[in-house]
C-alpha cells in the first residue's frame, strides 16, 4: 500500500490576493480617533419657572463679545491664559462661614485652599461659572474659554484626589470620582442664551 | 579542481515563503482597526479647534455626527451637514429622532450627539443646534477638538 500524496496546492499567488485585501482596507480605514469636549445640556424647563436667587458673589461672570474678547466679572477684561487661574481662584475660594452655610446644610470647605475671601464664593458647591457669548463669537474662542473652565474644574479635582487618594481624578474607582463630582467639586457651568 | 570550478556564483534569492504571513498579519491589522467611513462630507471639512480637556468619544455606534463649516461653493454663511446633504436648524430634530430609531430603545439614554464644527464658525449657529437637541432631550453633546493647546485657536 503505497501511500499516494496528494498534489500540493501553489500558494504562490497567495501573497497577491492578501495584498490586495491590505491595500483595500489601507485605503478604506481612517485612523482618527474621536476626541472632544464632553458637556450635558440643561434639561428644558418649564415657561413658569422662577429661576433661583443666586448671591452675586457667588457667580462668575464670563462674557464673550463678537470681537471675542473676554469679559470677566463685569468689568475684567481678560486673556483666554489667565482665565483658568482666575476660574480655580474663584472656585476655590471657599469664603462661607460656618453659620451662613449650616442654613444650606452645607460645611465649611475644608479642602479648599483658596484666599476665603468673603467677597467671592462660599463654597465649591455653590460656586457658578456663568458663561455668556455673543452670536457673532467664533466657534474657536468658545471652544477655548470652554477648555479653560473644564480645565479649571480638572486641576481641582486632581489635587483634591492626589491629596487624598495619591493618584490622578481619572484613575480613581467610580465610587470616589461620583463623590468628587457630587461633593467636593461638582462642575457647574451655566450657559446663557447668547446675545444676538 | 573540476570539483571546485563548478561552485555557483551570484547571491542565492532571498526566500519570499514568509511573505504572505507578514501580509496577512498587516491585513489583520487593518481589517481589526478599519471603521468605514459612513458620510462623505457636502461642506468644507472643517477645521476642528484645538483643546486639552479632551475625552475619548466611546462607543462610536450610538454618536451621531453633526458637522458644521463653509460650504463647498464659497456662499455666506456656515452650512449643516446631517447625514448626506447640507439641511436646515429645524432638520436636527428629524435626524435625532432616525437616529434613535435605529439604536435599541435602551440604549437611547447613552446616545452621544458630536459636533463636528469649523473654528470659523459662529457660537449662533452652535446654539441654534443646541437649542433644538435640547427641545428633544438629547442632552449629551460632545464639542468634537484635536488634542493640542487651546491657545492656539486664537491667532493674535
Amino acid at each position: 500500500m503505497a501511500r499516494r500524496d496528494t498534489p500540493e496546492i501553489n500558494a504562490g499567488s497567495m501573497a497577491d490576493i492578501a495584498f490586495l485585501l491590505l491595500i483595500f482596507f489601507l485605503v478604506t480605514t481612517t485612523m482618527d480617533v474621536d476626541t472632544g469636549i464632553s458637556r450635558k445640556l440643561p434639561e428644558k424647563q418649564p415657561e413658569d419657572v422662577v429661576p433661583p436667587i443666586l448671591k452675586e458673589k457667588n457667580v462668575f461672570e464670563v462674557n464673550i463679545n463678537r470681537r471675542n474678547e473676554i469679559l470677566v466679572e463685569g468689568d475684567q477684561y481678560m486673556k483666554v491664559e489667565d482665565l483658568r487661574e482666575a476660574a480655580i481662584n474663584f472656585i476655590d475660594n471657599g469664603g462661607g462661614t460656618a453659620e451662613a452655610l449650616a442654613k444650606e446644610d452645607l460645611k465649611v470647605c475644608s479642602w479648599c485652599e483658596g484666599e476665603k475671601d468673603p467677597a467671592s464664593s462660599d463654597h465649591p458647591k455653590k460656586a457658578i461659572i456663568s458663561l455668556q457669548s455673543d452670536r457673532g463669537t467664533s466657534y474657536a474662542t468658545y471652544i477655548s474659554v470652554q477648555n479653560e473652565l473644564v480645565g479649571a474644574y480638572t486641576v481641582l479635582r486632581n489635587r483634591y484626589s492626589q491629596k487624598k487618594y495619591g493618584k490622578d481624578f481619572d484613575r480613581l474607582n467610580y465610587e470616589q470620582q461620583k463623590d468628587i463630582k457630587l461633593n467636593i467639586y461638582p462642575q457647574i457651568i451655566s450657559e446663557a442664551e447668547p446675545t444676538k | 579542481m573540476a570539483k571546485f570550478g563548478k561552485k555557483k556564483k551570484g547571491t542565492p534569492g532571498i526566500s519570499t515563503a514568509s511573505l504572505p504571513d507578514i501580509v496577512f498579519m498587516l491585513l489583520f491589522f487593518f481589517m481589526v482597526t478599519t471603521v468605514m467611513r459612513e458620510t462623505s462630507l457636502k461642506i468644507q471639512q472643517p477645521v476642528l479647534p484645538k483643546a486639552t480637556e479632551v475625552k475619548k468619544l466611546e462607543k462610536k455606534s450610538l454618536v451621531s455626527y453633526i458637522y458644521v463649516g463653509k460650504s463647498k461653493d464659497g456662499t455666506p454663511g456656515d452650512k449643516i451637514q446631517l447625514n448626506d446633504r447640507i439641511s436646515n436648524v429645524e432638520e436636527v430634530k428629524s435626524f435625532i429622532f432616525a437616529e434613535r430609531a435605529e439604536r435599541k430603545e435602551i440604549d437611547v439614554p447613552k446616545m452621544t450627539t458630536s459636533i463636528k464644527a469649523d473654528m470659523e464658525a459662529n457660537v449662533g449657529t452652535i446654539t441654534d443646534i443646541k437649542i433644538q437637541l435640547r427641545d428633544i432631550n438629547a442632552l449629551k453633546l460632545n464639542y468634537s477638538t484635536r488634542k493640542g493647546s487651546a491657545l492656539d485657536n486664537i491667532k493674535n
